[in-house]
């Protein structure tokens, strides 16, 4: 393997799992605080990214069509914790699960009944090429913007976290819940404000990847999934912990999928390397999750 | 006592009156259809269905002078779904023919609910090449092309370009592998390497980086639907177009795929077994009459798919509606003479079809669309069947 090669999977896996952290540092929060499974967090990544589909054909600007859509996901994130989820916090974790898939049901037949099974969504031409970063490094623009969109998100959540009063509370919830409200801290609207912001990181990641991926119907089950498996990685309610784990997560993917076939090729004749290869590459991050919860079951930085 | 008696009588008329109007419908014929109908995929089985529903609705309804039914089914791109669907048609709605799938690994789950019931499946698109072998079977009928076919021809057209070295990239899948060992099997320069990927996947961004290492002279890529908008879009995002030449199967470079994608296609080879400008009287008028009732330029898939309901239509004149005799009717199938859009046309003995395929390049045509039209009037292959046929031991 090459160093620019090397370079350019690293940006690759930099760039995923920084889609990741949008997902999973919301999820998290909202596992970590208020001890709810939300498994509607990927529905609002979708209705994020439709909405922001939407509003772009209307504005004929994709940046005016995110900037848009994400407080408009935010507002529906809040509507839906304020209205439905409020009610299951003081149910038990299985409760939690039937309602919030059921939700994933709900919003995704609402969404195919408003915009249809998928819409269409594309980048600015202006980014639709390469850019040469090193001599013979060549990366696609498009993905540069989304790394530098990614990064400046996690240093504002970071700073957000660690420098702030509401940043305080929500430390304070996520380690000791029932003395967070014994200080005085209000609990409930904490517990809304979370919600909203969290639905906000769907939306621009949703948006985002939206030009690079699809714009469909179920587009969250399958990126929720991946972000349960970096919130368990990274620990539960741990902002940290999801950077960390999104990162590992999606560098163990990409390399993955380069090395694995690569590797079985040295090892195994031609024929089970072709078929072992790439079955393996994609059950990567699942052995990563298992080797860390077999070694640290509580994540690699627990809050509690 | 009375009213008891009443509602008796009541219900009698009504099941008296049921069966008399069942009886009176004269041999109507039901077929299933399922397919891809959603997500990034979802435009290929809605071109088959489209083209499907166009050749009954120019036939007036009818195939082989007879009414017909078309149920359709959306797989969701999901072989669970695909397979109870193939159940519930068979069983419940009891249709005459199964037809519609579009991926084989749904339609190798479904098939079995067709066939153990006695149901013939005529595909539309997939057509691995286990069932072309070792497992062919006599109510499975292909009206595509055998699913190694337009990769053989790529490999052919690779090799007399003269490219030295090829990247292969293909989904993990039946079709995905029947797709690399085609074009293996033509193609005489060095393999570079080849890459299996997740069905469906949608970010190529660890592969292209992988491309861009290989520095291959040609790329191949068997990718489907939205799987193929993304990977050229990200192709060209990566610019690997400046230095490495792509080459794809028909379906792979078809209209659906370059309005996804935009003018970088133009000029792209690929290989296919029809064209929009195929020169034959049936293609001219599914071409017009297509384009007149859904307002877009069908594709390969739309092709197959109303080339299978004119295979079905021929079939159910010859046996003159009479499907209860399934030998009869697999004869006239394997027997089966319609002016097909892609021109020669037959069953192999192992019911998989012997035709020919072209060369084809995208342009733009007068209204400035991309289309994807034939380089040459001359097939690049002849009367072209599979390399499994003799494999096949059904007589």
């Amino acid at each position: 393997m090459t160093w620019i090669l090397f370079l350019e999977q690293a940006l690759n896996g930099l760039q995923f799992g920084l889609m990741l952290f949008l997902l999973a540092s919301g999820l998290t929060l909202v596992f970590g605080i208020m001890d709810m499974i939300n498994l509607a967090h990927g529905a609002l990544y979708m209705v994020g990214a439709f909405l922001a589909a939407w509003l772009a054909q209307l504005t004929q600007s994709f940046v005016l069509g995110i900037l848009l859509a994400v407080p408009l996901t935010a507002l529906f994130g809040m509507v839906m914790e304020s209205t439905l989820l409020r009610t299951l916090y003081a149910r038990d974790h299985m409760s939690q699960v039937l309602a919030t898939f059921s939700l994933i049901l709900i919003i995704n037949e609402t969404v195919r009944m408003i915009w249809g099974t998928d819409m269409p969504l594309a980048a600015p031409a202006s980014l639709s090429g390469p850019v040469e970063l090193l001599p013979g490094l060549y990366y696609p623009s498009y993905r540069l913007v989304i790394i530098a969109v990614g990064l400046v998100l996690a240093g504002l959540l970071y700073l957000a976290v660690t420098r702030t009063r509401v940043g305080a509370w929500v430390r304070a919830g996520a380690s000791n819940r029932e003395m967070a409200m014994a200080m005085g801290i209000n609990i409930k609207r904490l517990f809304t404000l979370v919600f909203g912001l969290g639905a906000a990181l769907c939306a621009v990641a949703g948006a985002l990847l939206g030009p690079l991926m699809a714009v469909q119907v179920g587009m969250g089950e399958t990126v929720l999934i991946l972000a349960f498996v970096v919130i368990v990685i990274g620990g539960i309610g741990s902002i940290w912990g999801a950077f960390v784990g999104s990162l590992l997560v999606g560098f163990v993917d990409t390399f993955g999928r380069t090395l694995m076939p690569a590797l079985f090729r040295e090892i195994f004749p031609p024929q089970v390397a072709s078929a072992a290869g790439p079955a393996v590459a994609s059950i990567m991050v699942y052995l990563l999750m298992a080797v860390v919860l077999f070694l640290r079951p509580q994540g690699l930085f627990s809050r509690r | 006592m009375k009213a008891l008696r009443l509602t008796c009588l009541l219900a009698a008329t009504l099941i008296a009156a049921g069966s008399s109007a069942l009886a009176q419908t004269p041999n109507r014929i039901k077929i299933g259809l399922v397919s891809t109908l959603s997500g990034p995929n979802g435009a290929l089985g809605e071109e088959i269905r489209d083209a499907f529903n166009l050749a009954v609705q120019l036939n007036g309804g009818n195939l082989g002078g007879v009414p017909v039914e078309v149920i359709v089914g959306d797989d969701q791109f999901n072989p669970q779904v695909g397979k109870q669907l193939f159940e519930r048609m068979v069983k419940r709605d009891k249709v005459d023919f199964m037809t519609g799938v579009v991926f084989s690994n749904i339609m190798l789950a479904g098939l079995p609910e067709a066939t153990n019931e006695r149901v013939f499946y005529v595909s539309p698109n997939a057509a691995p090449s286990p069932l072309a072998g070792k497992e062919c079977n006599p109510f499975f009928f292909v009206a595509s092309w055998p699913n190694d076919a337009y990769h053989e021809m790529a490999g052919q057209h690779a090799t007399a370009r003269g490219f030295k070295s090829a990247y292969l990239l293909a989904p993990n899948y039946q079709a995905g592998k029947d797709s690399l060992a085609g074009f293996k099997r033509f193609y005489k320069g060095k393999v570079v390497d080849e890459v299996y990927t997740k069905l469906g996947q949608l970010d190529y961004s660890a592969e292209l980086a992988q491309i861009r290492a290989a520095k291959p002279e040609v790329m191949y890529a068997f990718l489907p639907g939205g799987m193929g908008v993304n990977f050229i879009k990200q192709f060209v995002a990566a610019g690997l177009n400046k230095d490495i030449r792509l080459l794809l199967p028909g379906f792979g470079a078809d209209q659906d795929i370059s309005r996804g994608v935009g003018d970088v296609m133009l000029g792209i080879n690929d290989t296919a077994h029809w064209a929009l400008d195929l020169n034959n009287a049936a293609n001219r008028r599914f071409v017009a009459e297509f384009e007149k009732a859904y307002k877009r330029l069908p594709t390969v898939y739309a092709a197959q798919g109303y080339d299978t309901a004119l295979i079905l239509d021929a079939t159910i004149r010859s046996v003159k509606g009479n499907l209860s005799d399934k030998d009869a009717v697999r004869k006239a199938l394997r027997e089966v003479k319609f002016d097909s859009v892609r021109g020669s046309f037959r069953f192999n003995t192992n019911h998989y079809p012997i035709q020919n395929y072209y060369l084809r390049e995208v342009k733009k045509d007068a209204q400035g669309r991309l289309v994807n039209l034939l380089a040459s009037p001359q097939p690049i292959a002849t009367n072209h069947g599979d390399a499994y046929v003799q494999e096949c031991t059904m007589r």
